[in-house]
């Protein structure tokens, strides 16, 4: 058995008289699509913002390649290797795709100054992102318009593959199709497999069974803060999921 | 069979496109002209008034319109790094008296230009850093407030610090030639306005720094995602919003050879105005340095222009006034032109 890359220990976290999160367990694989199930309210959300730094865990550990690690920041945790694609996408409407790409990471010189003060080094940034953008098939039609003038689809495109330029671990996608199209919706689903390609961590949270059942290698499923739980899905399974999710299951 | 349907589905979209790209060439034509739109104005704003007093373009009347015009300049680029980040420093005005009164104290203790513009930099700046530090780490709603208190008690402080309660004769020599003479006919406080916005320039587009301020105006949520250091971002604006007004002290200071508790007297709103005419946006993170000094020229062309045709100045109100209504609209236009490009891009991928 490998260790996994990115382990949950019995987090537990509340929020006043809410108990959001309540003993939950988990394990993330690399190159594995690990699909986060679970009704609005379940604890989706709080637990990948305890992840993803943006929450502290009231107790529990979380472990980053097998070693303890508390991440007081987001900074930390991206910094840490592991990326998060909101579900509102954190983009930048007034930056262009490749500033988006490198906003809070920019390549810049010289390296003795503060990080604030160095100049960017926007060719190279540009340069790399059109790469990126084009070893994930991604199309826009501009690369030097602000993000506010494309279509949700791109935009969603733009985060996620903002997403495989810096996670060295895990990439957490928060419901990345609830706003797309047919057609939008696959191409973001080709990036996650790519994702997964590339050895990454995914963590998927998503509504979709579909999605599930095509991508997913696990899934986990929480309801009321609580783990109920976890298997590997596929279509003779996928209305076992949707009970487990709902709690109907007797 | 299936090629027959790709085939068919790919002249549809083929059709679909070239209907829809018209489209967006006109949205895309009508936002690029909203981007040079106050510089168009301003432009032809000058070539209606040249016609119709020649006096207007005189080198001479052009040096009072660029003098003028200075203050305000220097301080809206403050302003405008204030306003990128959603912001809003309604104490620039008082913050300048108040430098030039700190100043004109120094100066009757010491006469030295260095020590008297140090002190009024310093003032400035300090007040700057109070406005930021208050706002974000007091955490209040919004620097509205904050900036009004520091309006009132730099004003208050002005006058009760200045000797006599009002206006102090006398500046050292250097500070009254950089605030009121001209190299080569051209005012010595323009060089001042092009350093001040050079520099602005460079950090606001060549630095992690001015990306980050850019970022903070755009999306403060995602900002603090992306691990952008939010607060001190925007601590740091109001930080450079100070320092600019104690360079416009500086300079008013030096035309006038005099300092006063009551300089700088609704300057807050030219400067507000100046932005915001000139094309920038209150909803954050859109406009540039250029968008600034456009809109204080515009201020300064039309006060001056009104002068030369001996409109009543209180008409100079309205008129700026007006113009401010024009330029909100304009925004507001943009931010609905840009979600009408964003719906022509998906209609595209679809």
């Amino acid at each position: 058995m490998t260790t996994p890359v990115l382990a949950i220990r019995h987090a537990d976290k509340r929020f006043g008289a809410v108990h959001a999160l309540k003993d939950v367990s988990l394990e993330a694989y690399s190159s594995e699509v690990l699909a986060l199930l679970g009704d609005n309210g379940a604890g989706k959300s709080t637990l990948v913002k305890c992840i993803s730094g943006v929450y502290p865990l009231d107790e529990g550990e979380i472990l980053l390649d097998g070693a303890p690690t508390a991440f007081h920041s987001p900074a930390a945790a991206r910094r840490a290797g592991i990326e998060t694609v909101y579900q509102d996408l954190a983009l930048f409407d007034n930056l262009t795709p490749a500033q988006n790409f490198y906003c809070g990471h920019e390549i810049a010189f010289p390296a003795w100054l503060p990080r604030g003060l160095r100049l960017l080094n926007s060719r190279t940034m540009e340069r790399e992102a059109a790469a990126v953008l084009e070893r994930l098939k991604v199309r826009l039609p501009k690369l030097d318009a602000p993000v506010a003038l494309m279509s949700g689809g791109q935009r969603q495109a733009i985060s996620v593959a903002r997403a495989t330029v810096f996670a060295r671990k895990v990439v957490i996608l928060d419901e990345p199709t609830a706003a797309l199209g047919l057609r939008e919706s696959r191409k973001v689903l080709d990036l996650i497999g790519q994702l997964r390609a590339q050895g990454a961590a995914v963590i998927l949270i998503t509504h979709n069974m579909e999605h599930v059942v095509e991508l997913a290698d696990r899934a986990v499923v929480l309801r009321q803060g609580r783990k109920v739980g976890e298997l590997k899905p596929d279509r003779a399974i996928q209305q076992q999921l949707v009970s487990m999710i709902v709690g109907a299951e007797a | 069979m299936a090629e027959v349907a790709t085939e068919h589905q790919e002249s549809a979209s083929a059709y679909q496109k070239g209907g829809r790209v018209r489209g967006g060439a006109a949205v895309a034509l009508a936002l690029r002209l909203l981007s040079v739109g106050p510089l168009l104005i301003l432009i032809l704003l000058i070539a209606g008034i040249s016609q119709s007093t020649p006096y207007f373009l005189k080198p001479v009347n052009i040096g009072n319109i660029l003098a003028q015009t200075a203050v305000i300049a220097i301080v809206a680029v403050g302003q405008h790094l204030v306003i990128l980040t959603r912001g809003i420093d309604l104490s620039v005005g008082s913050n300048l008296a108040l430098a030039t009164v700190i100043g004109g104290l120094v100066f009757r203790v010491e006469d030295s230009a260095p020590l008297v513009a140090l002190a009024m930099l310093a003032t400035a700046t300090l007040v700057g850093a109070v406005n930021g530090v208050v706002y974000v780490y007091g955490r209040l709603p919004h620097p509205f407030i904050i900036t009004l208190a520091t309006l009132s008690i730099c004003r208050g402080l002005a006058l009760e610090l200045a000797i006599g309660h009002t206006t102090m004769r006398g500046m050292p020599d250097w500070i009254a030639t950089i605030g009121g003479s001209e190299t080569f006919g051209v005012p010595n406080s323009f060089f001042v306005v092009l350093a001040v916005a050079l520099a602005a320039l460079l950090m606001v587009k060549g630095m992690v720094w001015g990306r980050w301020i850019y970022a903070v105006g755009g999306n403060p949520k995602a900002a603090v995602e992306m691990g952008i250091p939010v607060k001190n971002v925007l601590v740091s604006t109001y930080v450079i919003a100070g320092f600019c007004a104690g360079v416009g002290a500086i300079v008013l200071a030096g035309r006038t050879g005099a300092s006063s508790p009551l300089y700088g007297n609704l300057l807050e709103l030219d400067t507000i105005a100046a932005v915001i005419i000139g094309g920038a946006s209150f909803l954050g993170g859109r406009g540039h340095i250029g968008h600034a000094l456009i809109g204080a020229v515009m201020i300064g062309v039309i006060r001056n222009a009104l002068n030369l045709l001996d409109v009543d100045v209180f008409f100079q109100m309205i008129a700026i006034g007006l113009v401010i209504v024009v330029a909100v609209e304009a925004d507001v236009l943009r931010s609905h032109l840009e979600a009408k490009a964003r719906a022509i891009q998906a209609a595209r991928v679809q």
